[in-house]
C-alpha cells in the first residue's frame, strides 16, 4: 500500500492503495467513477479509455503509480453536463445500441479531435481502431466524428 | 465533478423516497431525466421535494400519470442494445396520444402479469409486445377520455385528445390527462378499445432518439457492473481451465493472506440429480469461489489458489426445455479442433435422420446430368457481450434481492425458486441496461451462482467474470458443417436439391426453409456429434450458419446454371409461390421475392458503374422477417474489403426507422466480422483464445464506409429485426469475395483463405 495523489478531472485527491492497481479499477471501484468500463483488462478493447495529459490511454494497462500526479479525464470530467461537442454529436447520430463500448469510444474520439481538429477518414479509422464495438457502431461513429470535427 | 445521480443519491432521506428510488435508479439510471436531447433535464429536484411514489396513479401496467401531469411509460422488456426501451413506450405514447418530449420512459419491474412475458430473444420483442402495448395505451385513453366525460357531463364520444390534453370542443372545455388521472384509475380497463389506423400513426414510423442516450455519453451507471450497494462484496468463480474438467481439490492458503479478500468456498450450482430448465446452464457445476472486497484484489488473489483438477466422467443431464424432456449425453474426453473436424467428416458420410423429403431425391440425383456437391463448415463462436458476464444477489433466508443483465428473467425465476427454497413472490429480480447479449443472456448460470454465493456467504454479492472467464465459459454458437447437393438434368434444370448438416452438439438445418417448397424432389437430413462443450442461441441460432452456407452454394448453382443469381432466386421464388411442393413451407415467398428485388433495385445490381465492385448477393428468412443484402467488395492494401453494402428489409411496420436502420447496420458490421474473423479452437478442452488478443473482433477500419438500408413499405403487423439481417452476410460476403479472388469460400472464418489466397 502506498498513498498516491491523483488530480482526476480537475479534483486533487489521494489514495492509498497497491501501487500495481491498475488506474481503471481505482476510478471504478475507489472514486465510484463507474463511467469508465472494464472491456478486457488487456489493452485491447479500449473500453476504459480515459484521457492522460489530454492523450487516450487504456486505463485498465496503467498501473496507478504511473499517473500519480498527471492531469487525468474520465468521461465524467470530459463536460459539465454531457455538452463535449464529440457528446452531443454521438446524440445527434443516435450512435449507441447497447452503449457499454460508448464512453471509451467517445474518450478515443475527443482525443483524436483535440490533436487533429480535422480528421481524414483513414485518420479516424486509425484512431478508433483499438476501441471494440461488439454491437457494430463503428459507421455511426464516423459519422458523429466529422460532425463533431466540424462543431469545432 | 458530482453527478446528477450523486446529488440526487445524497438529498434522499426518507425511507420511502430511497426505496422507490434505488429500484428506479438500478433499473433504468434515473427517473426524471427526458432523454429528447442536452437541453432537456427534466427537474431533478422534483425527486426529493415531493413524494413521487405515492403519487402516481397506475392507467395500465405500463402507463402512470401524476395528477400535476407527468406521464410515465414502463418499458417492459430487457433492453440490451436493441432499443426496445425507446421503440416500445412509443407504441403505447402512439395509442395514449401523448407529447413524445414530454414523457418519462423508465424501466418496468420484474412482474410477468402485470407487463407481459418479459423476454429479449428471438427477435420477439416489439412482435409481441406489438398489440398489448397499443390495447394498453388505446384502454388508457378511454379510461381518461371517460373520466373526463364524467366531471364534464357530457357523452364519451363527444371528449377527444390531442398530445395528453383532454377536449370538449362544444363546451369549450378541456383539461391535462392528468387532472383525469386518479378519476381514470379508479375505472376497470375497457376491454377491444378501437386501435388507431397505420396510416395516422405519428409517433410510431417516426424516428426518436435513444431515451437513454444522454446517460449513455455521459457514463452514468446504466449497467449492472456499475452497480453498488452498501456491503457489497466481489465474488468471481475460478473455473476448469478446459472442458471435460471438474475441481478435485484446492488449496487457498495464499489466497485468503492476500489483501481485501474475505472467503474462498466451493459450491456445487445444482444439486445431484437436478432436472435442468431450458435455460439452466451449467457447464461446470463445482465452482470454486473467492469473494473479497474489490474486483482487483480477487483477480490478484485467483492467481494464488492451488487447484488440482480431474476429468470427468461420462454423464447424462434431463433438460426439461420447451419440447419436453430430452437427455443430453456429455462425453468425458476432451476435445481438440483437429480432432472435431476430422470426426465431423466421418459422421457427415454415415446415415443422418431425415427431416424432410419431397419427391423422390434418390431418383432424381441417380438420373441427374449434372450434380453440384460443396461442404461448408464454421467454427464456434464466443458471445463476447462487451459488458462481461455479472449479477448482483443479496439472498437471506428470508428473501432474495437480483440485480442484473438478463433477457429473460421470468425463466430464471422458478430455477431461483427451486434452489433457493423460496417463493416466487420472494424473489425480486431487476433488469439492469445489458452491455450486450446476442443471445447468451438467456442463460441463468450466472444468475444461479451470484444467489448461491450470496446466500453462502451471507452478503450481498456481485459475481464478476473476467473477460477470460467469460469468453472460455462455453453457451457457444456451435461448431457447424452442412453438404449441399444439387441435380441437374441435361438443360441445366435443378431437379433435386439435397442438404445433409451436422455439428457438435447440435445439427444447423432448418428443414422447412427455402429452397424447400421450390424443388420438386428434396431432402434435409441432420446430425449430431455430442460434446462437453456447451453451446447456447447466437444472434440467430441455426439460420446464421444455414444462409451462410445454403446462399453460398446458391450462388455457385446459379452460375453453373448460367443464371443471374438474383433473378435465379427469383424463379425458385415463382414457383414456390405459383406450385408450392410440400407443405409446412415457412416463408412467404412473395416477401422473400420482394426484398430480393428491392436490393437489386437499390444496389444499382445491374448498373455498369458499379462494375468497379465485386459484389456478393444473399437472402434469408428467419425470425418471421426478410432481409436481402448486396455486399461490394474492393481492395484495400492488397485485401478484399467490404467497402459498401446495400440492404433491403421487411419486417413489416418499421417503428422507430432511424434506431432500425442502426441496428441493421449492426448486424451487417457483426456478420462481416464474424465471417471474416469470428472463431474459437479447442485443444485438450481448453479454448485457445481466452482475450480479445487472440479472438479477433471486427474493427473500426474493417467495417464499411457505407451501409444503406431499404424497408419495404407495408402495414404488416411487425416482426423482428435483431436478427433476421445477421444470417444472409455471411453468404453475401462469400460470394463477393469469390467475384473479387475467383476462389470459393467454404469455411469460416474466411480470414485464413483470404490469406492464403494473397
Ligand atoms: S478494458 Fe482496457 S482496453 Fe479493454
Ligand atoms: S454499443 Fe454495444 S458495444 Fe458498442
Amino acid at each position: 500500500m502506498a498513498a498516491f495523489n491523483l488530480d482526476i478531472n480537475g479534483k486533487k485527491q489521494t489514495v492509498d492503495i497497491d501501487p500495481k492497481t491498475p488506474l481503471l479499477w481505482v476510478l471504478r471501484e475507489h472514486l465510484n467513477l463507474i463511467g469508465t468500463k472494464y472491456g478486457c483488462g488487456v489493452a485491447q478493447c479500449g473500453a476504459c479509455t480515459v484521457h492522460l495529459e489530454g492523450s487516450a490511454v487504456r486505463s485498465c494497462s496503467l498501473p496507478v503509480s504511473a499517473v500519480a500526479n498527471k492531469k487525468i479525464t474520465t468521461i465524467e470530467g470530459l463536460s459539465a453536463n454531457g455538452d463535449h461537442p464529440v457528446q452531443k454529436a454521438w446524440l445527434e447520430h443516435d450512435v449507441a445500441q447497447c452503449g457499454y463500448c460508448q464512453t471509451g469510444q467517445i474518450m478515443t474520439a475527443a482525443a483524436l479531435l483535440k490533436t487533429n481538429p480535422n480528421p481524414s477518414d483513414a485518420q479516424i479509422e486509425a484512431a478508433m481502431s483499438g476501441n471494440i464495438c461488439r454491437c457494430g457502431t463503428y459507421l455511426r461513429i464516423k459519422e458523429a466524428i466529422k460532425t463533431a470535427a466540424n462543431q469545432k | 465533478m458530482t453527478t446528477i445521480k450523486e446529488l440526487k443519491m445524497e438529498k434522499i432521506t426518507s425511507p420511502s423516497r430511497r426505496s422507490f428510488l434505488k429500484s428506479s435508479v438500478l433499473a433504468s439510471g434515473g427517473l426524471m431525466i427526458s432523454f429528447s436531447g442536452l437541453a432537456k433535464f427534466m427537474p431533478d429536484d422534483k425527486i426529493s421535494t415531493t413524494n413521487l411514489a405515492e403519487q402516481w396513479n397506475e392507467i395500465t401496467g405500463y402507463i402512470k400519470i401524476t395528477s400535476d401531469n407527468l406521464i410515465k411509460i414502463l418499458n417492459p422488456n430487457p433492453e440490451f442494445g436493441q432499443n426496445v426501451m425507446t421503440s416500445l413506450p412509443m407504441i403505447v405514447a402512439e395509442e395514449l396520444d401523448v407529447d413524445w418530449q414530454k414523457v418519462v420512459i423508465e424501466m418496468g419491474p420484474h412482474d410477468n402479469v402485470k407487463l407481459g412475458p418479459q423476454f429479449t430473444g428471438g427477435s420477439n420483442s416489439i412482435r409481441m409486445y406489438w398489440k398489448p402495448l397499443r390495447e394498453a395505451g388505446a384502454a388508457a385513453r378511454q379510461m381518461l377520455r371517460e373520466a373526463a366525460a364524467q366531471t364534464w357531463a357530457v357523452s364519451v364520444e363527444e371528449v377527444t385528445t390531442k398530445a395528453g390534453i383532454l377536449i370538449h370542443e362544444k363546451s369549450n372545455k378541456s383539461g391535462t390527462y392528468g387532472e383525469f388521472a386518479s378519476k381514470a384509475a379508479a375505472n376497470p380497463i375497457p376491454k377491444g378499445v378501437k386501435l388507431k389506423e397505420v396510416k395516422s400513426f405519428n409517433t410510431v414510423r417516426s424516428s426518436r432518439k435513444n431515451v437513454e442516450g444522454l446517460k449513455i455519453v455521459t457514463g452514468k451507471p446504466l449497467f449492472a457492473l456499475d452497480y453498488k450497494h452498501k456491503g457489497m462484496l466481489i465474488a468471481m468463480i475460478e473455473h476448469p481451465p478446459a472442458f471435460g474438467k471438474k475441481l478435485k481439490s484446492f488449496d487457498a492458503s495464499e489466497a485468503l493472506k492476500m489483501p481485501g479478500i474475505k472467503d474462498v468456498l466451493s459450491l456445487q450450482l445444482y444439486p445431484e440429480g437436478y432436472e435442468q430448465a431450458a435455460f439452466d446452464t451449467r457447464t461446470f457445476n463445482d465452482l470454486l469461489v473467492v469473494v473479497g472486497n474489490t474486483t482487483w484484489e480477487v483477480m490478484n488473489a485467483r492467481k494464488k489458489l492451488k487447484v488440482e483438477w480431474q476429468p470427468i466422467s461420462e454423464s447424462k443431464e434431463v433438460v426439461n426445455g420447451f419440447r419436453g424432456k430430452t437427455e443430453v449425453v456429455i462425453p468425458a474426453e476432451p476435445e481438440t479442433t483437429t480432432t472435431q473436424l476430422a470426426k465431423m467428416a466421418e459422421y457427415a458420410k454415415k446415415p443422418a435422420q431425415q427431416l424432410r423429403k419431397d419427391g423422390d431425391p434418390e431418383a432424381a440425383f441417380a438420373k441427374a446430368a449434372q450434380i453440384l456437391e460443396r461442404t461448408y463448415s464454421a467454427p464456434f463462436l464466443a458471445h463476447n457481450c462487451m459488458e462481461p458476464m455479472n449479477f448482483f444477489a443479496h439472498v437471506t433466508d428470508e428473501k432474495a434481492l437480483l440485480i442484473g443483465p438478463h433477457q429473460a428473467p421470468g425463466w430464471i425465476e422458478p430455477t431461483l425458486s427451486k434452489i433457493l427454497n423460496l417463493p416466487p413472490e420472494k424473489i425480486e429480480i431487476q433488469m439492469s441496461r445489458m452491455g450486450g447479449g446476442f443471445g447468451l443472456r438467456a442463460y441463468g448460470h450466472y444468475v444461479v451462482e451470484a444467489a448461491l454465493i450470496s446466500k453462502k456467504v451471507k452478503a450481498p454479492v456481485k459475481l464478476v467474470y473476467s473477460r477470460e472467464d467469460d469468453m472460455t465459459y462455453g453457451i457457444y454458437r456451435p461448431m457447424y458443417t452442412a453438404t449441399y447437393r444439387a441435380a441437374l438434368d441435361a438443360n441445366k434444370n435443378l431437379i433435386a436439391f439435397h442438404v445433409k448438416g451436422g455439428g457438435i452438439p447440435e445439427h444447423p438445418i432448418h428443414a422447412n426453409r427455402f429452397p424447400a417448397g421450390a424443388v420438386d424432389n428434396y431432402l434435409a437430413e441432420g446430425w449430431a456429434i455430442p460434446s462437453n462443450i456447451t453451446i447456447g442461441a447466437f444472434r440467430a441460432p441455426r439460420s446464421n450458419f444455414n444462409a451462410a452456407a445454403e446462399q453460398s452454394f446458391l450462388d455457385e448453382l446459379a452460375e453453373l446454371m448460367g443464371k443471374d443469381p438474383i433473378d435465379f432466386r427469383l424463379e425458385l421464388l415463382k414457383r414456390a409461390k405459383e406450385n408450392p411442393v410440400g407443405k409446412n413451407n415457412e416463408y412467404d415467398a412473395d416477401r422473400y421475392a420482394g426484398v430480393l428485388k428491392l436490393v437489386k433495385e437499390k444496389s444499382g445490381w445491374n448498373n455498369s458503374e458499379n462494375k468497379k465492385y465485386s459484389r456478393g448477393v444473399a437472402a434469408y428468412f428467419c425470425h418471421n422477417s426478410y432481409a436481402a443484402h448486396v455486399v461490394d467488395v474492393v481492395k484495400k492494401e492488397g485485401q478484399p474489403y467490404v467497402e459498401r453494402v446495400t440492404s433491403a428489409i421487411d419486417c413489416g411496420v418499421v417503428i422507430n426507422p432511424n434506431a432500425a436502420i442502426n441496428m441493421v447496420q449492426g448486424a451487417l458490421v457483426d456478420g462481416i466480422g464474424n465471417a471474416f474473423y469470428g472463431g474459437l479452437t479447442h485443444k485438450d478442452g481448453a479454448s485457445e483464445q481466452k482475450n480479445f488478443n487472440r479472438y479477433r473482433m471486427i474493427r473500426h477500419k474493417e467495417a464499411p464506409q457505407k451501409i444503406d438500408v431499404h424497408f419495404v413499405e407495408n402495414d404488416i403487423d411487425p416482426t423482428g429485426l435483431g436478427e433476421p439481417p445477421f444470417p444472409p452476410v455471411f453468404a453475401a460476403v462469400a460470394n463477393a469475395l469469390y467475384k473479387d479472388t475467383g476462389k470459393r469460400f467454404y469455411t469460416q472464418p474466411f480470414v485464413n483463405e483470404v490469406k492464403s489466397n494473397s
